[in-house]
């Protein structure tokens, strides 16, 4: 037999981080030295993470293709697999198929000044290309990131929230949705879209990157068409129902596209030429 | 047949229903659903010996529901569906009206569903003789017989669900085999698979089917899967009394009885 | 390789048969089961049946089977294994008697198992297998080979194509491939020399009732049009087109366990569901039933020719006769081409 297409790498679990209530963050490392050696991905690129005897579940990689080594994944405990994934240790094996799908174009945006957008459990797409622009500082101008979820406890990567605030280099705009507010909350109250419209970050020589649940990005892009976005310069990525990964189990087929081959990253500009199915 | 086209036009005119569900000539000499919204299509309307799909089925599908009254051709076992779907809260005097064809093939107009379920107690569900003696046949078998002829029987099943699509009753909008967790059924068609499917599918049946062959007839491999549920029908008549279905009625299997006979626990 | 004519006496069939099973070749055949016919392991040459026009499912489960492991892991004290499947455990098959709508379909599957990723999986099986075709002589109402561009003797994607002369007459043999020859050299002396055969004459005549490329055409613009909520009225929203379809390739994963170790399966799944394109969330793309009707034609029809330059249909009308609904493909084309918006 040759390559078995559906063999996963074998990963181990090295740490768990709880992130949020039901979302946790597994660091991976290769089982095997030579996997980990052949193995590259870029920003964007999502696998298929597997619990044996349970199955298998999609996410995006949320580290940085910069840090070697190891990768990462945040996941939220919802449905069979994620529920498994949530009862593992340290020390655990899982299986990894990846990575798959495109990226986003880091490359082209050299010059230009980043504008961050996430809802929620939708961090972890954008983390990676977080990270992996700010590990690439100098190539980018202005970097701002508006980070909204239901409430203070719902916020992930918190530390790492400290770190981005921290930072000069980095501007930081968390928000929660009204009431979701502890009493020492110190950031915006509101809906991402509302604050994006207060905040009015300019579109000039901008990219936007915009990653939430459905409802929130609904109501983001019209904010950023207002403040002169142009539909290719809004970048977003679709979560729509896998299977294989590559463009054969039929799953996440939208008009001609395969979200899996085409995708995960869209512009809004390609979103509108497909039909309304994801 | 001139009779329905005739009736279906004056509720469709009149705007007494918005849909009229009935059969219409299909493939091959097959006879198929048709929903007919304007009276000038009424002509497309027919009735014969050929149509023995349940309609009843399409009476909890929300695209056929939301169009609002439905009007359906009702031959007996579909008859004994409506029932059975109004006594569980499917269909109601507001959004269905029947318009029954006796087994004599004689249009017969329902002023309500408590006029059809008179109607329908008129008639006994029966057995037909063939099923029958097969099931008897079954029956004798030695246990590891029997087995190996579900086995055999069920081992083509390739679980396209058809026959859940098909049967009037299988409404839910999440059946059981769609969970996952906990997983109860294996999804892939095998072995295992297969056999849990049928059982699981027949159990959820009993002192609900109709018996209307409607399973059986829509399995694209022809699997006598309506056996199971025959077998049902005859286990709850032993153990809790007969089944008719009936708008009120003490569901035979979520209802406890003091007499009830408990000899199936082990 | 240009194909190569020969003749073979109705009687050698039967010897062609027996030639095969002596080279231990396991064979696939149409026979009779609960009153449908199906493509069984046949050991005797009486268990194939001659009279059909078409099986109820197609040949595409030699290659792309319903239920199919595709890893296997156990886990022990010292950790996890996992490994592959075995070619060698993979029997060589000759499927004989395929129609020539089946046999076409091997190559529209293969295009969606070959784009972009191989899957070396569906490869390795296809390669055990060498294809008998059966012209027809005999069609249906349900038959449009001829409108999606093949044809009651279409050679495409058959390694022997047998031809029968007429009614209870020999039939015309076209070796079309290595694989095909290898066949015909393991009972060289039944297969003669054909004199000029005028092949087509002996082929039904199945019309042409559409235009595969008008339609593509038509569904670029007709995405939101209100046919697809009309022609799905009467749509139960079962599997059976899909898993009895020569081309349908959608399928999922999952996992079996059985205690410390167990398998991932890869099996057969449809766009018809509505459990096939369901989120997590409770969000469901394609949450009605004409939009699902609306991907199985819009896939066959616009998307695979669009990206992998074939249909995703052969005709065989399969869908249409299996449908307990009696949803025919064939009917709903023709609304679709001749539709006005």
């Amino acid at each position: 037999m040759t390559d078995n297409i559906y063999m996963p790498y074998l990963m181990k679990v090295e740490r768990i981080t709880w992130e949020a209530p039901g979302v946790k963050t597994f660091m991976l490392r290769f089982l095997n030295e030579e996997d980990q050696d052949k193995f590259n991905f870029k920003a964007g690129q999502f696998g298929e993470y597997s619990v044996y005897g349970v199955g298998e579940s999609t996410f995006c990689i949320a580290s940085s293709p910069t840090r070697k080594g190891y990768i990462e994944c945040t996941f939220r405990q919802t449905g069979k697999v994620t529920n498994a994934l949530a009862g593992c240790e340290e020390g655990s094996v899982l299986g990894f198929r990846g990575p798959y799908g495109n990226i986003f174009p880091i490359d082209e945006w050299k010059g230009k000044n980043l504008l961050f957008i996430a809802g929620g459990i939708a961090l972890p797409p954008m983390r990676c290309v977080i990270w992996n622009a700010l590990d690439l500082r100098e190539n980018f101008k202005d970097i701002t990131i508006i980070y909204g979820a239901r409430s203070t406890k719902d916020l992930v990567y918190k530390h790492e929230l400290k770190d981005w605030e921290l930072r000069k280099d980095v501007k930081l705009i968390t928000t929660v949705d009204p009431g979701g507010e502890s009493p020492d909350w110190k950031g915006e109250i509101g809906f991402v879209p509302t604050i994006v419209e207060k905040i009015a970050p300019s579109s000039v020589n901008t990219i936007a990157i915009v990653c939430g649940p459905p409802v929130m990005i609904k109501y983001t892009f019209p904010v950023l068409a207002k403040l002169g976005f142009s539909d290719g310069n809004i970048f977003t990525t679709l979560e729509n129902r896998m299977k294989c990964g590559f463009g054969k189990c039929g799953r996440c087929n939208v008009g001609k596209v395969y979200v899996c081959k085409d995708g995960p990253v869209f512009t809004l500009k390609q979103l509108k030429e497909l039909p309304d199915e994801y | 047949m001139d009779d329905l086209r005739k009736r279906a036009k004056e509720l469709l005119e009149a705007s007494a229903v918005k849909v009229v569900i009935g059969y219409e000539n299909g493939t091959e000499n097959k006879t198929r659903a048709i929903f007919v919204e304007k009276p000038e299509d009424t002509g497309k309307l027919i009735f014969d010996s050929r149509c023995i799909m349940n309609l009843a089925s399409y009476l909890t599908k929300h695209e056929v529901k939301n169009k609002g009254k439905m009007a359906v051709t009702a031959t007996l076992p579909v008859m004994r569906a409506i029932i059975q779907l109004a006594s569980e809260f499917q269909v109601n005097d507001s959004n269905l009206l029947v318009l029954g064809i006796t087994p004599e093939s004689k249009l017969i107009e329902f002023k309500d569903l408590a006029e059809v379920e008179s109607f329908v107690h008129k008639y006994q569900i029966e057995i037909d003789v063939r099923n029958k003696e097969m099931l008897d046949k079954i029956d004798k078998m030695p246990a590891s017989e029997r087995w190996n002829f579900w086995i055999k029987e069920l081992a083509p099943c390739f679980k396209c669900y058809a026959c859940r699509a098909a049967c009037p009753m299988c409404y839910c909008h999440r059946c059981t085999v769609d969970f996952n967790q906990p997983q109860w059924i294996p999804v892939p068609s095998h072995e295992l698979g297969n056999l849990e499917w049928h059982i699981m599918r027949a159990v959820h049946l009993a002192g609900r089917c109709v018996d209307c062959d409607a399973c059986y007839n829509a399995c694209p491999l022809a699997i006598p899967l309506n056996l199971l549920t025959k077998r049902m029908l005859i286990d709850a008549k032993e153990h809790f009394g007969g089944y008719q279905p009936a708008i009120k009625a003490e569901h035979l299997m979520s209802t406890y009885k003091p007499d009830d006979k408990e000899n199936f626990i082990l | 390789m240009n194909s190569d004519r020969r003749l073979i006496r109705k009687d050698s069939l039967e010897k062609l048969f027996k030639a095969l099973k002596q080279n231990n070749k396991t064979i696939i055949g149409p026979a009779l089961q609960n009153g449908k016919i199906s493509y069984k392991i046949s050991n005797n040459y009486s268990e194939i049946t001659s009279d059909y026009i078409q099986t109820t499912q197609s040949s595409k489960e030699i290659a792309f089977p319903r239920t199919e492991k595709i890893l296997a892991y156990s886990k022990n004290a010292e950790g996890m294994s996992v490994k592959g499947i075995d070619i060698k455990d993979i029997p060589e098959i000759v499927l004989w008697g395929v129609r020539p709508c089946d046999a076409i379909g091997i190559g529209e599957l293969s295009a969606i198992f070959n784009w972009d990723y191989k899957d070396e999986i569906f490869n390795n099986r296809l390669s055990k297998v060498t294809v008998l075709g059966f012209s027809c002589s005999k069609a249906d109402e349900y038959c449009f080979c001829t409108s999606v561009g093949g044809n009651p003797g279409n050679t495409e994607g058959s390694d022997i194509l047998f031809t029968q002369l007429g009614e209870n007459g020999d039939y015309l043999a076209e070796i079309l491939t290595e694989k095909g020859s290898l066949i015909v050299s393991m009972a060289e002396a039944l297969f003669e020399r054909a004199g000029k055969v005028e092949k087509e004459k002996f082929l039904v005549d199945v019309p042409v009732r559409f235009n595969h490329e008008d339609v593509r055409n038509k569904l670029t613009t007709f995405f939101e049009s209100g046919e697809w909520v009309q022609q799905s009225l009467k749509c139960l929203g079962c599997g059976a087109c899909a898993y009895v379809c020569p081309t349908c390739a959608c399928f999922d994963i999952q996992d079996e366990a059985h205690g410390k170790s167990g398998s991932r399966v890869r099996c057969w799944d449809s766009c018809g569901f509505s459990l096939f394109t369901l989120h997590t969330s409770g969000h469901n793309p394609r949450e009605v039933q004409s939009q699902r009707w609306r991907q199985r034609i819009m896939h066959k029809f616009s998307y695979m020719p669009d990206r992998l330059s074939v249909f995703g249909c052969t005709g065989c009308g399969r869908c249409s006769r299996a449908c307990p609904a009696d949803m025919n493909i064939l009917e709903h084309l023709i609304s679709i081409q001749e539709a006005t918006v």
